[in-house]
């Protein structure tokens, strides 16, 4: 399903004194079955922009097209629940919405509520609580037992069991520890890879952005600022540097090299490339002498 | 110097009964003065630790010495006037309507009368860098601004210990930047003692002591520069190694010669690599 956004403006608490233009002028596509990162500092209207794709912010003027539905300001939920059917959004800290006695009840909750049959919402849970690797021991325990990690994976199991085609991450590793978010950042990958599930993710991390995205739109002051492959955006570190945002480690550390006058091919984005630059460099220098 | 906080043999079980205990006898020591981190996977009891040392969970057994003083029922207050707490969400620490309001809450607790404590609340947003924002509600502020002022509302009451509990893991990169220096140049300036609990191994490398938390045990103490060199015991805890650790060992595997100290030493590296690259 691909997502476009036409000449997007959302005012948040419009009418009011506190009216406040939260999204300016967002024109956008993203390719289906594209893996793309939404970048930026706080408040640089990432979560704004992804509440778009399923409806729950409207625009204020301007269209959002997912698939075949289009979404404006006048556009009623009702409308929406087929849309909200394949777009699963796991917000920060999705464990702090869990609720039901045992792990497998509370992902069924979700295609329960969306119409299916006890048994086709009970397939559905067994299905998506095997992809996040949840053992079966776990499932009719209750959700409040598990550990942080455990919890999580639970909570994007019941947004999994709704089928959706696109999924949206919100921070979807903050606060777990490294192994943890490396876990998680797999299934994810996985997903999107088996699934061929279209993936939003919204992140501080820039190595993730640089290990996963294919595609990166950087956000800023409510506009889109840049959109890219993420060699294309972090090739330009000054600028990034003057948003505020960070570098992929590798980069990052390229960019120490490149001050000092090392001359890169282009700029490495990950631990593999970053290596391999420096042995083509060192085994330049080799073959002069 | 002297320790400032003394943990003895503390052991903590969790209240439905099960055998599995949060912390397992677990002790150590702080220095006065000194900034510690605490590292350890989810759910390896670091928290649970950090809890126990501000009396906010009841430990099934052990001691706690915190500036000479022993954790008890009637101590937990005296302990607590030396302890300032930073969560890890900045939102659920708010209070007041202004940043101001927020920053005075405490010593309004603490009965400080009106004018010592507009000196003290204008000291301390200072000292944070939130002057300017002094009138501005809490949710106008980004993340890494309202850490900086629930730092600003613990300064207030002067502690000596603080004790920052995943403090910088919801903000972005600049945010996570701003207040890792903060912490840094108020316990220079401050001789505040720092206790953090991270998952960020490039914040623990620039504390003087890491203590490792495995499953409610204290694993590994020392150095940040000796506990993660440790490649074995880095994979058991589920911890990264620090980013030139990474980079030494894939170079030295690929067979580039690099002195052993780099490994340790970002810096170092970075020199060591531009000078051998311009040369080749």
């Amino acid at each position: 399903m691909a997502i476009t956004f036409k000449s997007v403006d959302f005012i948040y608490q419009a009418h009011t004194p506190f009216e406040n233009l939260s999204l300016k002028d967002i024109n956008l596509t993203i390719p289906d079955g594209s893996y793309t990162a939404i970048i930026g500092h706080t408040g640089s209207g990432k979560s704004t922009l992804i509440q778009h794709v399923n409806g729950l912010l409207k625009p204020t003027t301007g269209e959002v097209v997912v698939d075949d539905q289009t979404i404006t300001g006048t556009t009623k939920n009702k409308e929406l629940v087929h849309l909200r059917q394949h777009v699963g959004i796991v917000f920060q800290f999705p464990e702090s919405q869990l609720f039901a006695e045992s792990v497998i009840e509370d992902v069924k909750f979700g295609p329960i509520n969306f119409g299916v049959t006890n048994e086709e919402a009970q397939k559905r849970a067994e299905s998506a609580l095997q992809k996040v690797k949840m053992p079966q021991e776990f499932w009719d325990k209750s959700p409040f037992e598990l550990s942080g990690g455990q919890m999580r994976r639970v909570a994007i199991a019941g947004i999994l069991a709704t089928n959706p085609k696109i999924l949206i991450l919100d921070e979807p590793t903050a606060g777990l520890d490294p192994q943890g978010r490396r876990e998680m950042m797999e299934l994810f990958a996985e997903l999107h890879q088996k699934e061929k599930l279209t993936i939003l993710l919204v992140t501080h991390q820039m190595d993730d952005v640089a290990n996963f995205a294919d595609n990166v739109i950087v956000m800023d002051r409510g506009s889109v600022a840049k959109i890219g492959t993420p060699t294309e955006v972090f090739s330009d570190t000054e600028w990034l540097i003057n948003h505020q945002l960070g570098l992929p480690s590798a980069a990052n550390f390229a960019q120490k090299l490149i001050s000092h006058g090392v001359q890169f091919k282009k700029i490495p984005l990950d631990m593999g490339e970053l290596v391999d630059q420096i042995i083509n460099l060192e085994g330049k220098g080799n073959r002069h002498e | 110097m002297d320790n400032i906080i003394n943990v003895k043999n503390l052991t903590y079980k969790y209240a439905n009964g099960g055998e599995k205990k949060a912390l397992d006898n677990v002790s150590l020591s702080i220095k006065r003065g000194t900034w510690t981190s605490i590292v350890g996977h989810n759910g390896s009891g670091k928290s649970t630790l950090a809890r126990s040392i501000d009396g906010l969970m009841t430990f099934s057994d052990g001691a706690i010495t915190v500036d000479g003083i022993t954790l008890s029922d009637d101590t937990v207050w005296d302990i607590r006037k030396r302890i300032g707490m930073i969560f890890q969400n900045p939102d659920n620490q708010f209070v007041g309507a202004t940043v101001e309001d927020d920053v005075a809450f405490g010593l309004e607790n603490l009965g400080v009368e009106t004018a010592q404590m507009h000196s003290i609340v204008a000291d301390v947003l200072e000292k944070v860098r939130m002057t300017d924002f002094k009138e501005r509600q809490p949710d106008q502020l980004s993340g890494g601004q309202k850490q900086r002022v629930a730092i600003a509302g613990v300064l207030a009451s002067k502690p000596k210990i603080i004790i920052l509990d995943e403090a910088t893991s919801m903000l972005d990169p600049q945010g996570r930047h701003e207040i890792i220096e903060l912490i840094n140049e108020i316990h220079r300036e401050n001789n505040l003692t720092v206790l953090s609990i991270t998952h960020d191994v490039s914040e623990a490398m620039l504390s003087d002591h890491v203590v490792v938390i495995n499953d409610g045990k204290v694993v590994e103490t020392g150095a940040p520069k000796d506990v993660f060199k440790d490649n074995e015991m880095l994979k058991i805890t589920g911890l990264e190694q620090p980013f030139s650790a990474q980079l030494f060992d894939d170079l030295k595997q690929k067979g580039v010669f690099l002195p052993e100290e780099l490994k340790m030493n970002e810096k170092g590296l970075e020199e060591w690599l531009w000078q051998s690259l311009l040369k080749a």
